[in-house]
């Protein structure tokens, strides 16, 4: 693990060094692209890249997409608590079932202050390149009237938290059944304001990866590359655990892991069509090609499994809807239903190899695969934006100025690589340091115990 | 008196309950255990990590019964709980010195 550390380490440090000269380098490669049109004020911002529709003179508060919006933000806030908290806690060892469940809780409320306090700011706050400002910190300025397109802003606000909130939780994953809760608190912390909320602003708040024309409808970049490669980062740098992978750790409730994988799905309804901002067309279509491609996700790693181990699964056939839902989520506004199939199949397929066979291949213990669905559904996802959104496949159509998938493609390319780079930094020195202040992992013996009983004093299962 | 514990498949529970009764003993007690014999475990696969679990799970039932009637339920056990396969189980007979019955204190053949 050493060797790889340090590997890993010299990779993403020449990364940042060469970062500083990708500024001119992007625009170099921005052949034809008009320049960056002027940010519509924060209020008018959606999550909507590919139209830059001017805003209406005056915009006035739609009751249907208000509606619809109120509806998504709790449809989304589900899918952390409880579907990714059961989808999680079922894939562990009982002794640690509680400590998953409420990594997944305590993280809600984390956030839910946080971004109302200052991560809602540094995201959707003001029109930097990589930063929003803090002038809406404590969310000064908003009221009960105050409207973000044709919603209020408070439901833009609260359907964007639940977002913040989801994805540090599923950063879990990567490290579960070893971290400790506190140093667990501090990390997410620091992370929401210092990773999130910027790579956030980035794409959506009117920074730089949305002005180049980055398609991510509804966060594969934001969301899943970003918890995805944090989780490598999170797994490389605590280690494995204690027996693995000598000792069988099998799932202990397998149950649990479908019922929640079955309120991700639903929830992400919310999660895709919701970034619309509006109940409309593209919602709809949204809605559709989600469901599309997570059900045809869930067939090819539910047949990859047959075809290769003997049987299908039913933690395959979970792994492989949610896969799929990662890898439709960048596309949700462009793609066509067509296009979703190819999309949920690619991404259920490359995430069946990348969760199984990488994963073991390379030695490093992604707990419950943070990084081979996430990370990799998401780039698969995000790659293949570029390719779907294109009018001759289905697609609703390229960014502006963009004519071809070619010129797409490789814009998707750079959204990756940024939150690559940028999270995959920024999360080891957070890693590093809290480390180094006040560890980051339990000890051998609590490990051993379990950390319900050890870090929470309680049992999951008195029968 | 004699001891009479049999390591069964857990889906012989009911067939076994049955014939004890029918052959005198009026009581028993059940607890559920992992063993293996010539058994093999059997071989478990979460995202393509294989597991070898060595041990299946058995049933363990356990009758106290006087010295005559021995021969006739360990005949009705093994006719209750063998299905002819490997893993069907085995019996251990073995002498109890004393048995008491808390609710009265008879002790002996009474406490049966």
């Amino acid at each position: 693990m050493k060797n790889k550390m340090k590997l890993f380490l010299a990779a993403l440090a020449l990364t940042v060094l060469v970062a500083p000269l990708a500024a001119p380098l992007a625009v170099w490669a921005q052949e034809g692209m008009p320049p960056m049109t002027e940010m519509a004020p924060p209020e008018a911002m959606t999550d909507e890249m590919v139209m830059v529709e001017e805003a209406p003179a005056e915009d006035a508060l739609s009751p249907g997409d208000t509606a619809w919006m109120l509806t998504a933000t709790a449809l989304v806030l589900l899918m952390t608590i409880p579907g990714l908290a059961l989808f999680y806690a079922g894939m562990v060892r009982s002794k640690n079932v509680l400590s998953v469940m409420m990594q997944c809780f305590a993280i809600t409320s984390l956030v839910s202050v946080l971004w109302a306090v200052a991560g809602y700011s540094i995201a959707f706050g003001g029109e930097g390149t990589f930063w929003g400002g803090l002038s809406k910190a404590f969310l000064a300025g908003v009221g009960v009237d105050t409207l973000s397109g044709t919603i209020p802003e408070t439901v833009f606000i609260t359907f964007q938290m639940t977002f913040a909130i989801i994805t540090p939780a599923l950063i879990v994953g990567a490290f579960a059944e070893r971290m400790k809760f506190s140093s667990m608190l501090l990390f997410m912390t620091l992370w929401l304001l210092l990773v999130y909320s910027p790579i956030c602003h980035w794409v959506w708040g009117g920074g730089w990866l949305g002005g180049k024309g980055v398609l991510d409808f509804a966060g594969g970049t934001v969301v899943h590359i970003n918890a995805g490669i944090a989780g490598l980062a999170a797994a490389l740098v605590l280690g494995r655990r204690k027996g693995y992978p000598e000792t069988p750790m099998p799932p202990h409730n397998l149950g649990y892991t479908l019922v929640g994988a079955s309120m991700l799905w639903v929830g992400w309804f919310g999660f895709n069509a919701g970034s619309e901002l509006a109940a409309d067309g593209t919602a709809g279509m949204a809605m559709a090609v989600t469901q599309i491609a997570t059900a045809s996700a869930a067939l090819a790693w539910m047949f990859a499994e047959w075809i290769f181990h003997g049987k299908p699964s039913v933690l395959g056939i979970a792994s492989g809807a949610v896969a799929g839902l990662v890898a439709i989520t960048p596309a949700s506004g462009t793609a066509g239903p067509m296009g979703s199939i190819v999309i949920g199949a690619a991404a259920g397929f490359g995430c069946y190899l990348a969760a199984t066979k990488i994963k073991r291949a390379l030695g490093y213990d992604d707990s419950l695969d943070a990084f081979g669905v996430h990370a990799v559904g998401g780039a698969i996802g995000a790659i293949l934006t570029g390719v779907f959104c294109a009018p001759g496949l289905g697609g609703a159509g390229f960014a502006d100025g963009v004519e071809s998938i070619g010129t797409q493609v490789g814009i998707q390319f750079i959204g990756v690589g940024a939150t690559v780079v940028y999270t995959g930094v920024v999360t080891l020195v957070l890693l590093k340091v809290i480390d180094m202040i006040m560890g980051l992992r339990v000890t051998p013996e609590q490990e051993t115990e379990g950390l319900d009983i050890t870090l929470h004093n309680e049992r999951g299962y008195n029968l | 008196m004699k001891k009479i514990e049999a390591i069964i498949k857990p889906f012989k529970l009911e067939d076994v309950r049955e014939a004890l009764g029918q052959a005198g003993a009026s009581g028993m007690t059940v607890t559920e255990v992992k063993g293996y014999g010539r058994q093999k475990g059997h071989k478990e696969m979460y995202r393509g990590t294989e597991y070898t679990a060595d041990f299946v799970s058995k049933v363990r039932v356990m009758v106290v019964v006087d010295d005559e009637l021995e021969d006739r339920v360990v005949d009705a056990l093994v006719a209750a709980a063998r299905t002819g396969n490997i893993g069907d189980g085995k019996i251990f007979v073995s002498d109890v010195a004393k048995a008491v019955r808390i609710r009265t204190g008879e002790t002996g053949r009474d406490a049966l």
